[in-house]
């Protein structure tokens, strides 16, 4: 079932974005360029799934848990800090480079040419040299992956 | 009016998968997240749902390619070593932050996590400058 829901859930996701235009980096970019032709689209996408997932978070919350696993596994870290800030300033300027981020560039995994794909291989290595780097200076993975189990 | 309608449905659509994986599996929809979980070492048990739901997107998309062609675009215009750079970035940057645009900037968004706030605006404006930079100062590359 865990599978199943995983493959429901993508497939509904990647609609929901193809259906938004946000899978045509055009759009994502018309959107965060305020000095041009500013297109809106991104903020009704954003605005429509956060406004359901803001309503339904605290009816699912309320539950004992989840259908088909045994507790819910969000994330626990609560401080803002550097690595917050600088990883995420880090992927604003790759996002805004080509107004590609991993949902869309997935979603055109097949569709979209060689670049998307190179694209991907590009991700995973960034990834994966985070990964490394994080070992190497913490002597851990990364202090996001330590989500649990939400008291 | 199309110009409002078909975004706010797509939101909408993301909006009930992302509630949807939460009420099913426990699990936050932050898709880098799931990505590095499948293909970096360590994933464990959890690695198949995150696989399937990477397969559900993948899906989607050649959906879209049959349904509504024009939705996916006219594919990469920038040189690769660009979108080399910009891939490492990306994925660099969202295991740093701790998530992307779907986990900080929807779902962490609509649980108000301060975390992911911040982290949403941070990565609004580097981008939002990063855009300006390219198109109106170095005249698109």
């Amino acid at each position: 079932m865990h599978v199943l829901s995983g493959l429901v859930a993508g497939l509904l996701f990647g609609l929901g974005l193809g259906l938004g235009g946000m899978t045509d980096p055009r759009n994502v970019l018309g959107f965060l360029d305020f000095a041009g032709d500013w297109n809106p689209s991104l903020l009704w996408v954003m605005g429509g799934g956060v406004g359901v997932f803001a309503a339904l978070f605290p009816a699912i919350r309320r539950r004992s848990g989840p259908l088909f696993a045994p507790a819910f596994d969000l994330p626990a870290m609560r401080r803002i800090d550097r690595e917050l800030l600088a990883g995420s300033a880090i992927f604003g300027v790759g996002w805004g480079l080509l107004g590609l981020c991993p949902g869309p560039a997935i979603v055109n995994a097949l569709v979209g040419g060689w670049k998307v794909l190179l694209f991907l291989a590009a991700m995973a290595a960034g990834m994966g040299f985070h990964a490394l780097w994080q070992r190497r200076r913490l002597g851990e993975d990364a202090p996001c992956e330590h989500l649990g189990p939400d008291a | 009016m199309d110009g409002i309608l078909l975004p706010l449905v797509g939101g909408v659509t993301i909006g009930l998968a992302s509630s949807f994986l939460l009420l099913a599996t426990g699990k936050i929809a932050g898709i880098s997240g799931i990505f590095a979980g499948t293909f970096l070492p360590g994933g464990g048990a959890e690695r198949t749902w995150r696989a399937a739901f990477l397969a559900g997107l993948v899906t989607s998309g050649l959906l879209l390619a049959l349904w509504m062609p024009g939705a996916l675009g006219e594919g990469l215009e920038a040189p690769p070593a660009l979108v080399a750079a910009a891939g490492v970035m990306v994925g660099f940057g969202s295991r740093l932050g701790c998530g992307c645009t779907s986990g900080h900037g929807i779902c962490g968004i609509g649980r108000l996590s301060p975390r992911s706030l911040a982290a949403t605006a941070t990565f609004m404006t580097t981008a939002i400058l990063t855009v300006f930079v390219v198109r109106h100062v170095l005249g698109g590359l």
